[in-house]
């Protein structure tokens, strides 16, 4: 296998990026580019609001996207762009109903609810660290990142343990359905149907159970509602658990490999970070901006928009490029630095505006746990492969495999 | 024309040392700025936020002590507290204190602000129980008496202060009577619509709101304690409690005989904060900010005088640039502003009070939570965010930008069809 552990820092430059402008977008859809898109990004952003060949207009701007984050001509339902509809979860939906499912959701998911699990991701690392055994190599992917926010997701919706096994398979699959690519094969289309299917049964009889059965999970409590939410029933209950899941699960897998895989490339302040603990807190922010799980969100123009010297029409699909906005040397200095101790930081990383993470509050709290776990049990970690190998996803985006060899593992 | 300051012997005396004062002294030092800076103010306090005053302070959740605003470096300013200005020499550039003090500047800041506007009959206004809310002494007693739970609280004026105590007092429990001489609560700040759909909402809250109406006489015993008040619809109320919210009064009789110009609107100043001579002419060396500052804005006819928190903290820091650059920033921000009350966040932008027409664009006003621009002459001059704030941005920029009205947004939670109503049109200021 190939050594290349020594990339300590990788300017990012635009010198190597020929393709013309309205071809940028197709490129960063591009699985060949999912390694380093940041140039693509760095290239887009020299025009914030950039119409692509194909019809779709990409914002790349921080000023730009915070403006359409606001904007009321902007719709994430995309059937308002000619797009067929989605899975109509919130994300993909408008005000009022946006507003109503998310209050439902919000009235159960609170801070006490997400601090009830802290010492389920402490057993859970815990757990994962002790299986890797004695072994001096280790898929990051295959053995933390992708078992343990199943896990604490199943472990928030109610989920028996034996049944997680079967979510991974899912939530792998569904992931792919937050990229609009024209280029899925009707292989994985059927793929994704067939996971659909597969889920939607399960959480039909989960549901159907709960609705017999209430308990303390986030199950239960959404049929129950509460205060700030009415009870959601029947399909709207079903899509916004599934929601739960895709969009809670990926993203956190991405954020655990993305944040050990930065700390490698940067072994300077993965020893600060050591001396350091406290550092955690900016430090996971800055890993949000700096190498965000949700690079991009499509969004539908309402109306036609005047920004940045143009006019994006009604109708047109809209690229939200948020990984792009974060990199903005307009907003941010040295923006393409990882610097752990960035404040302020306000970045695009947990989107913005009304559709902004939900999960933001446990995705911390997962980063902050497990993180300065690996860095204190791995001993001697080094990266046997840089870069990685990357999933294709675009919108979702992070590292398939993070092999990483190590001397051993502390107790 | 004279230099701008950059040794440590040049004199700034900031005369009001509230919010506007401490923001433009902290713009100073931020700026570089090493000379002298005199803070006069006519309280006896350091600089403390107004806002809680009619809200937290009153319903008794935070003590008016704690109030102080916060200092964010060591200004290293000399303060003259509890000591207003009495008047102003431009020609021998000095500012006469109440104690006889006479203080020497080379650029002064005009920063006195507003004072509650009393009850027009000094007798009645004089009795025990009829109180103003500007101050912090006024929350402290006016919190006191709501405490002590009057039978009946009389609330006069329904802006939003007026509306912000009767929010609080039925938060408390207690009966209250708006008495408001136009035909809706808000209507100055807002419009007859919304401030007809404010009115509905103080009504539902159990309100006793009598618009059109007005207070014709403040009744005391013998001992000077208010005991009645009689309306314009005949009716007698029994209140030892009257809040006078009619609104403020800029403080620049200090200002009488100074040359500069000055009127019920306030102190005329150029886009950079200069006040302006009688002759038109700006004065490099004295500038205004502030709630007692009116100043042409790019975006609206006549003169604009805001009396916000965020104008205040945003002219205040355009007033420290001119101070130590000259003429090079316009105060071009958009007047925003805020208000709690019935469990309802509303945030204002622009000028509704302005507008000739009015339209909901988003949400529903049913369901008190939605999106109304204002426009004047065919654009878009304002717009009113009710349990929406994040809304607000985007129509900062549709004011800026001078959209059409109604603009084209199709929002997806926009009313099927969208109404536009016409409003009477108020003056120009």
């Amino acid at each position: 296998m190939s050594k290349s552990t020594g990339v300590a820092s990788r300017p990012v430059s635009v010198s190597d990026v020929s393709t013309p402008r309205a071809e940028l977008f197709a490129r960063v859809l591009d699985p060949a580019s999912r390694a380093n898109p940041y140039p693509l990004y760095a290239a887009l952003r020299s025009e914030p609001v950039s119409r692509q060949s194909d019809g779709t207009w990409v914002v790349s701007g921080f000023d730009e996207i915070a403006a359409l984050l606001h904007d009321p001509r902007i719709s994430s339902d995309m059937t308002n762009a000619g797009q067929s509809a989605g899975g109509q979860s919130l994300i993909m939906q408008d005000p009022p109903n946006h507003d109503r499912l998310r209050a439902a959701v919000m009235g159960r998911f609170t801070p006490e609810v997400v601090e009830s699990l802290r010492q389920e991701v402490h057993n859970l690392i815990d757990g994962l660290l002790d299986a890797v055994g004695s072994g001096t190599s280790l898929d990051l992917v295959e053995e933390i990142a992708y078992p343990l926010p199943v896990s604490v997701i199943c472990a928030l919706l109610g989920i028996p343990p034996q049944d997680e096994a079967r979510f991974h398979g899912w939530a792998d699959t569904l992931a792919r359905t937050l990229d609009l690519d024209p280029t899925m094969s009707r292989e994985e289309q059927a793929a994704i149907d067939h996971a659909f299917t597969e889920l939607h049964h399960y959480l039909e009889n989960l549901v159907a159970d709960r609705a017999e059965h209430r308990g303390d999970d986030l199950v239960s409590g959404l049929l129950t509602g509460g205060d700030r939410g009415e009870p959601l029933r029947g399909q709207e209950l079903l899509i916004t658990v599934r929601l739960l899941l895709i969009a809670g699960h990926e993203t956190t897998v991405n954020l655990i490999t993305n944040g050990m895989l930065t700390l490698l490339r940067h072994p300077d302040i993965l020893e600060r970070f050591r001396r350091e603990p406290e550092l955690v807190v900016p430090m996971v922010e800055e890993l949000v901006r700096y190498e965000p799980s949700v690079q991009f969100r499509y969004r539908a123009a309402l109306a036609d928009i005047e920004i940045a010297g143009t006019t994006i029409p009604r109708g047109s699909v809209v690229v939200l490029l948020l990984a792009a906005g974060s990199r903005d040397p307009g907003h941010f200095t040295d923006p393409d630095s990882f610097v752990p101790d960035r404040i302020p930081n306000e970045h695009f990383g947990f989107g913005g505006g009304i559709h902004y993470c939900i999960g933001a509050p446990l995705a911390r709290m997962e980063a902050q746990i497990v993180l300065p776990e690996l860095v204190r049990r791995l001993i001697n970690p080094r990266l046997t492969m840089d870069p990685p190998p990357y999933r294709p996803t675009a919108a979702l985006r992070g590292p398939r495999h993070l092999w990483i060899e190590v001397d051993g593992i502390r107790p | 024309m004279s230099g701008y300051p950059s040794s440590r012997s040049e004199r700034v005396v900031i005369v009001g040392a509230s919010l506007t004062g401490l923001h433009a002294a902290d713009a100073l030092r931020d700026g570089g700025f090493t000379g002298h800076i005199t803070l006069v103010g006519a309280e006896p306090h350091p600089p403390y936020d107004r806002p809680p005053l009619s809200k937290r302070v009153l319903a008794g959740r935070m003590s008016a002590d704690s109030t102080g605003l916060p200092q964010r470096q060591d200004l290293d300013a000399h303060w003259r507290l509890g000591n207003a200005a009495v008047a102003l020499d431009r020609d021998a550039r000095t500012v006469t204190l109440e104690d006889g003090t006479t203080l020497g500047f080379d650029k002064l800041l005009i920063a006195t602000g507003t004072r509650a506007r009393r009850w027009p009959d000094p007798d009645e206004a004089a009795l025990t129980g009829v109180l103003s809310i500007r101050t912090r002494e006024d929350a402290v007693e006016l919190q006191a008496r709501l405490a002590a739970r009057p039978g009946r609280v009389l609330v006069i004026g329904a802006g939003f202060v007026g509306s912000e105590v009767a929010s609080v007092c039925r938060e408390l429990g207690l009966d209250v009577t708006v008495v408001e001489r136009s035909a809706a609560p808000l209507a100055g700040a807002l419009g007859a619509w919304a401030g007809t759909a404010a009115g509905r909402l103080q009504r539902r809250h159990g309100v006793d709101l009598r618009t059109d109406t007005s207070v014709v006489e403040l009744e005391g015993d013998a001992d000077g304690r208010l005991r009645r008040a009689r309306l314009s619809d005949g009716a007698v109320l029994d209140v030892d409690v009257a809040v006078v919210a009619l609104g403020a009064v800029r403080n620049v009789e200090w200002l009488a005989g100074s040359g500069l110009t000055v009127d019920s609107r306030g102190v005329r100043c150029d886009p950079y904060c200069r006040a302006v001579d009688a002759d038109g002419r700006p004065c490099d060396d004295i500038l205004a900010a502030g709630d007692v500052a009116c100043w042409p804005h790019p975006l609206y006819e006549g003169l604009l005088a805001v009396e916000h928190w965020d104008n205040a903290v945003r002219q205040a820091r355009v007033a420290a640039t001119t101070i130590l650059h000259g003429p090079v920033r316009e105060h071009t921000a958009l007047p925003t502003f805020w208000s709690n009350q019935f469990g309802l966040n509303i945030k204002v932008v622009g000028v509704p009070g302005r507008a000739d027409q009015v339209a909901v664009l988003q949400g529903s006003v049913e369901r008190a939570a939605f999106v109304a621009a204002y426009g004047r002459g065919g654009r878009v001059i304002g717009a009113l965010a009710v349990n929406t704030p994040r809304a607000l941005d985007a129509y900062a920029e549709m004011i800026s930008r001078r959209m059409s009205f109604p603009p084209d947004l199709n929002a997806a939670d926009a009313p099927d069809p969208v109404h536009v109503l016409d409003l009477a049109v108020p003056a120009a200021g």
